[in-house]
């Protein structure tokens, strides 16, 4: 790993059994749970955005089925699939009431499993959220990228990418995004990254939800930000400038203020 | 042995400049620049020269099958196949192969093979492929799923070859709730099936555990006697001796006159950087998932620019390197029989593949090429190959896979 990736502050790690898989999570501060629901190319570490909610929240970032050190579900056919594994996680773990902030990919694994269970989720936040197709534009295709490409795409300023990652990440960081590419491939082929059917779905979920994008996201079209929220009953949009699609990664603070005030009121 | 021909059956009608502007030519280079008009022109070519493939006394026409690609103008090797099943009386018809994974119903595959067979009086051999992994993305066929989906398909289509309808298939896959095609294979339980492939450990195993020949591409003699190793070790362990009927070789083979005029053809195979599968990003050509996870550190590598293709080929690669390697046969007549006598007295392979015109080689020097294959080459070759005892599985008459075996013929060593 980088550096940067090492240097990052540590959060004890825990493993728990769902549905007979093995689930690594990472978990760190006291207060209201929150769950982190990572992008597709899974959680580099104990990100200065954790951190930062950490200060206020509990909160927990799974490695979900088939990433990072979680075991791949081979039987797993479908995004919703996973967010059904994730709630059923929770009932396990007797977590009633969540504050769900799902990243990019994760955003849209959040907002399936808000519709499934709202009662449960006390607010959402989405985060650059992949999971309905932009009226206008795509939803870039990462098969069509090298996995440096891709990555160095999601950042506003390669600065903040080198930070992190350094200028050439080792072969073992882009052998996990590998890894995590055919995960994602193995439940969102197709159509690519998004539900057809999520969109008819989202009006009936009243949960309070802040959505936030990065104006210079080259990832996921802004205007999916705006789709989220019209069709949504309760949430508001914004937008944090100078940042990607990875913009929990380009803006932390300004993201962890954002989501405490939004939590909080 | 069985010799067959084979040309990937290239497109040079496009502007040279855009595929160098753009650093590719398969999957994403506009197809604005493809040329009908020339391109018609070059299947009547073609088809020119495989009725020559048979009339000079090759036993075979391998053909196969590439997507959004000029280095290949075959996008159904099944289209090729019906024409030349009609076209032609006594060559068999090499399909190698369908890429089955890439196509949603294995059986309208199984019934069009079919078709096939019957119209050709029985001369199919049906390969099966995984196909690139470009196609994959080019026909949106999921790349984690690729070597489940090759399975499960085979599984169906041999299946539906062999046992009568109807049927219900209920598959990870595949799902038809009727199989039960009308139309059936003339040959008995089912044409011969192939398997070509590189590097992939699991494709040399499915083979050696079904008793299909395998056929090696253009791999190094060093690279395929471990092939070799490897399917000889699979083939006790499920109960026989594989012999040379069971081994094929593919190989870029090119005669003329003079040693001069066939150095200066062989240069075209050089027309893709020597890259057989087209110039791809190579992030295309090994989508995640695709490859074995073995490699996948070399396909990171290669994905981001770390490595060199796993045949260490690239733009700086001549004819004269790979003819020296031995990647490459190109000469006199003399010159292409002493460099098979090389190949396969080291290989001993039952059957092989002519890979004998490739990019820009003409119509006219393609026609010579064949007519001195079938006039000086072959007969010395097949003697070669009698010599050696390399009989193709049609000589040795070897049963069409381990499930057509006679179970008492079967003795598994250390399973």
């Amino acid at each position: 790993m980088t550096e940067a990736l090492t240097a990052l502050p540590e959060a004890p790690e825990e493993f728990v059994d769902v549905i007979g898989e093995k689930i690594r999570w990472l978990k760190k501060g006291s207060g209201e749970p929150l769950l982190v629901l990572h992008h597709e190319i899974g959680n580099p570490g104990w990100l200065p955005f954790y951190e930062r909610l950490s200060e206020k929240f509990a909160v927990t970032v799974p490695d979900f089925p088939g990433w990072g050190q979680s075991e791949r579900p081979l039987w797993m056919r479908s995004v919703r699939d996973l967010a059904v594994e994730m709630n059923l996680l929770l009932d396990q773990e007797g977590i009633d009431q969540v504050v769900l902030v799902g990243l990019g990919f994760g955003g849209w694994v959040a907002a399936e499993m808000a519709t499934m269970n709202q009662r449960r989720c006390k607010k959402l936040v989405l985060v650059a959220a992949t999971g309905i197709q932009p009226k206008e534009g795509e939803i870039v295709d990462q098969f069509l990228l090298s996995h440096l490409d891709y990555v160095r795409m999601g950042f506003h300023d390669l600065k903040n990418f080198d930070e992190l990652f350094t200028a050439e990440p080792p072969t073992e960081l882009l052998m996990d995004w590998d890894v995590h590419r055919e995960m994602t491939a193995r439940i969102a082929w197709k159509p690519w990254l998004f539900s057809q059917t999520l969109p008819r779905l989202l009006p009936g979920l009243k949960t309070p939800t802040l959505i936030a994008w990065g104006a210079d996201d080259r990832i996921v079209p802004l205007v999916c930000g705006e789709q989220y929220r019209d069709a949504l009953p309760n949430a508001r949009l914004e937008i944090l400038q100078g940042a990607g699609h990875f913009l929990e990664m380009e803006k932390p603070d300004e993201l962890a203020r954002l989501v405490t005030g939004f939590v909080g009121s | 042995m069985f010799i067959a021909y084979f040309t990937e059956q290239p497109d040079t009608s496009y502007p040279k400049e855009v595929g160098d502007r753009l650093g590719y030519t398969a999957l994403l280079m506009p197809n604005e620049h493809f040329n009908a008009e020339a391109v018609s022109g070059l299947y009547q070519e073609r088809l020119k020269e495989y009725l020559y493939v048979e009339e000079v006394g090759f036993d075979g026409i391998m053909l196969n099958e590439h997507h959004n690609a000029p280095f290949c103008l075959q996008a159904k090797c099944n289209i090729f196949a019906a024409v030349l099943a009609a076209m032609t009386s006594r060559v068999k018809i090499e399909l190698l192969g369908n890429p089955l994974p890439v196509n949603d119903n294995p059986v309208r595959l199984a019934e069009e093979i079919g078709m096939i067979d019957l119209i050709s009086k029985g001369r199919i051999i049906s390969g099966f492929v995984r196909g690139g992994g470009t196609e994959q993305i080019s026909t949106n066929a999921n790349p984690a799923y690729n070597r489940e989906r090759f399975v499960e398909s085979h599984d169906l289509i041999v299946k539906t070859w062999t046992e009568p309808g109807p049927w219900r298939w209920e598959g990870n896959h595949f799902q038809l709730r009727v199989v039960n095609p009308w139309i059936v294979p003339l040959q008995k339980p089912h044409p011969r099936i192939w398997m070509p492939g590189v590097a992939s450990k699991e494709t040399v195993i499915f083979a050696a555990e079904h008793r299909y020949p395998f056929v090696a591409l253009s791999t190094t003699i060093d690279i395929t006697k471990k092939i070799w190793a490897l399917y000889d070790e699979t083939a006790r362990r499920v109960g026989y001796e594989a012999g040379p009927e069971t081994k094929g070789y593919e190989m870029r083979i090119h005669v003329q006159d003079t040693e001069e005029k066939a150095l200066e053809a062989a240069r075209h195979y050089m027309w893709m950087q020597g890259e057989f599968t087209g110039v791809t990003h190579p992030v295309w050509h090994n989508p995640a998932g695709y490859g074995s996870p073995s490699w996948r550190k070399q396909f990171v590598e290669m994905a981001n620019g770390r490595r060199k293709n796993v045949a260490n080929v690239d733009s700086t690669t001549t004819v004269e390197d790979l003819r020296t390697t031995g990647n490459i046969i190109a000469g006199t007549p003399d010159q292409v029989i002493e460099a098979v006598r090389h190949l396969l007295t080291e290989l001993r392979p039952g059957i092989l593949n002519m890979w004998c015109s490739d990019g820009g080689m003409s119509h006219e020097t393609t026609m010579r090429c064949i007519e001195l294959m079938g006039r000086e080459v072959l007969p010395a070759v097949r003697q070669i190959a009698d010599g050696l005892g390399l009989q193709s599985p049609f000589e040795a008459n070897a049963p069409v896979s381990l499930a057509a075996t006679p179970k008492q013929e079967l003795q598994p060593v250390g399973a």
